[in-house]
């Protein structure tokens, strides 16, 4: 069970309270009908899924509904940062 | 390979049962192999089984960073099914389904194999739509399959609470006869067994770290145990940890790695001879030939490589056991574990090339590759000794995430898609 601080709450609070969202930082291409099949594909589907240290996007979803990232280890579960997005 | 029987085993008893052959060797890896496996799962053993007897390949090594079925392999809770909704999907799933009807004998090593159906719930009329329209997909694919009502459920498993003032009443259910359990670690040591006896080296306690690579081809793996090893193809067969070996060779791939858990009750007397899953509550059960009940559900939602989830999981699956299985309320659970899963955006498995050549992926099983042991060794090995794909592997290849030719399994994949 993840005990996870919620930057905007300022309070740690029980995992059920959040959801997952995806891997962090993932940029919409600007022009979507500018790129390539490839391109296009890549940033639907293609992720890091990294074993170790990873930035993930996370909401509180049945706290204020805002959207945070997290960073933490995906091998030891420790959660190393929570910062707003 | 010593042939295991009913007289072999009453000779061995004439001796104390002192001279049993080591079922496999456990020889050192030589410098270079035809076709070297990364991964000694199910599937990893699987592959190397069909290139030894299918495409006469049997300079062949597999590489385990532990133990034989150390991973998924000996994690899952053994759903063996071939009900799925799309054609790609059904046809792959079923030429499993075929393989797993003559498997024991084929490797000679019980299996465990056991028919006893599988039920899928229906608690909404739009469950029952899409259990409707899944059982005719499956009938056109000549799949054994067919809807059940409440009534019939209630006449197969009288365990489970039919009763219309539910709050999820049971409205029928699809029902595929040939489906069943098996017994899981016995697949991998099947399969180990017989790929040893035709002249397969099994190396466990070998971990790949990396892959040699020239002008975007592979020509080996590197090991931490015993350095660099040669080989003309290369075939990765990881499971949960897929996107970090395919990160060593320079590629993302369509992947995120989830904790995904099970647990075992206390042995009971039979009380469940077939297997129960419902989409909809959202958990899934059948009884072990020692009489645990076996239960499993949905993956923990965050990425995880640690073997291990969230107990509010585990709660909720309970949950859903108790809402079906009422009496099973206050039987005590004796053991709780997880797997990491490798799941894709279609819940289909990615089975292809890549971008460097000779190198081969087959992972993106996720939550329900037991089923698809035989069935994905017999395909990936023709990918391996063909180098290309075939008709059935075709559908499954990374391409399909730029063409957009997504293969939907998600509602025929339901909990979890066991
Ligand atoms: C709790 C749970 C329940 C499940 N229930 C079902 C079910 O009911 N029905 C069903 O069909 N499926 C089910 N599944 C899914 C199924 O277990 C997997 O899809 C399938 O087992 C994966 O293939 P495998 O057996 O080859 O994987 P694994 O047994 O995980 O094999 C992969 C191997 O690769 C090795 N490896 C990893 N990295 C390296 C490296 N760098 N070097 C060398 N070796 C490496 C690992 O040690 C591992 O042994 C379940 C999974 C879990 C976790
Ligand atoms: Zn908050």
């Amino acid at each position: 069970m993840f005990y996870i601080r919620c930057p905007y709450c300022e309070e740690h609070r029980d995992e059920q309270e959040f959801h997952r969202v995806a891997e962090a930082n993932l940029v919409r291409p600007s022009d979507p009908d500018g790129c390539s099949d490839q391109e296009w594909g890549e940033y639907l589907y293609f992720r890091k899924n990294t074993r170790g240290e990873y930035n993930e996007l996370w909401v509180h979803s049945v706290g204020c509904r805002k959207f945070f990232n997290i960073q933490r280890n995906t091998e030891t579960y420790e959660i190393l940062n929570t910062s707003p997005v | 390979m010593e042939k295991y029987s009913a007289f072999t085993l009453f000779a061995h008893a004439l001796k104390h049962h002192k001279n049993w052959q080591p079922v496999w060797r456990t020889p050192s890896p030589k410098k270079t192999y035809d076709v070297v496996i990364v991964g000694g799962g199910g599937h990893g053993l699987a592959t190397a089984y069909y290139l030894a007897k299918n495409h006469s390949l049997k300079n062949v090594a597999v590489l385990e960073k532990g133990y034989l079925g150390g991973g998924n392999t000996a994690r899952n809770t053994t759903i063996i099914r071939s009900n799925y909704l799309w054609d790609e999907a059904a046809c792959l799933y079923e030429h499993s389904m075929k393989l797993w009807e003559g498997l024991s004998n084929e490797l000679n090593y019980n299996v465990m194999f056991s028919q006893r159906g599988v039920l899928n719930l229906g608690h909404t009329l739009q469950c029952m739509r899409d259990i409707e329209r899944r059982v005719n997909a499956n009938r056109l694919n000549g799949i054994d399959s067919v809807v059940l009502s409440t009534k019939e459920v209630q006449k197969l498993v009288p365990a489970l609470d039919c009763s219309s003032n539910r709050r999820y009443p049971i409205l029928g259910a699809s029902w595929q006869p040939r489906a069943g359990i098996a017994r899981h670690d016995a697949v991998a040591w099947g399969y180990a067994r017989a790929a040893d006896a035709l002249g397969v080296d099994i190396i466990q306690g070998c971990t790949v770290e990396g892959f040699m690579l020239e002008n975007g081809a592979a020509t080996g793996v590197k090991t931490r145990e015993y350095g660099a090893i040669n080989a003309a193809r290369i075939g990765c067969v990881v499971a949960g940890n897929s996107s970090v070996l395919s990160s060593m060779a320079g590629f993302k791939l369509p992947i995120e790695s989830h904790p995904l858990q099970a647990s075992v009750s206390e042995p009971l007397k039979p009380v469940l001879d077939t297997v129960v899953m419902s989409n909809h509550v959202h958990a899934y059960i059948s009884q072990s030939d020692k009489g645990e009940l076996v239960i499993g559900a949905g993956i923990d939602g965050y990425n995880g490589y640690g073997q291990r989830g969230s107990y509010s999981t585990i709660e909720d699956t309970l949950r859903a056991i108790i809402e079906m299985f009422p009496s099973f309320s206050r039987v005590r659970m004796n053991r709780q574990w997880g797997g990491i899963v490798d799941t894709t955006p279609d819940a289909c498995p990615v089975i292809s090339e890549t971008p460097v050549k000779n190198l081969f992926f087959n992972c993106g099983w996720g939550t329900g590759g037991f089923k698809a042991t035989p069935g994905s060794g017999h395909v990936f090995s023709s990918m391996l000794s063909e180098g290309k794909a075939s008709m059935l592997t075709k559908p499954f290849s990374l391409e399909r995430f730029y063409t957009g030719a997504l293969i939907d399994e998600h509602g025929a994949a339901g909990v979890a898609h066991s």
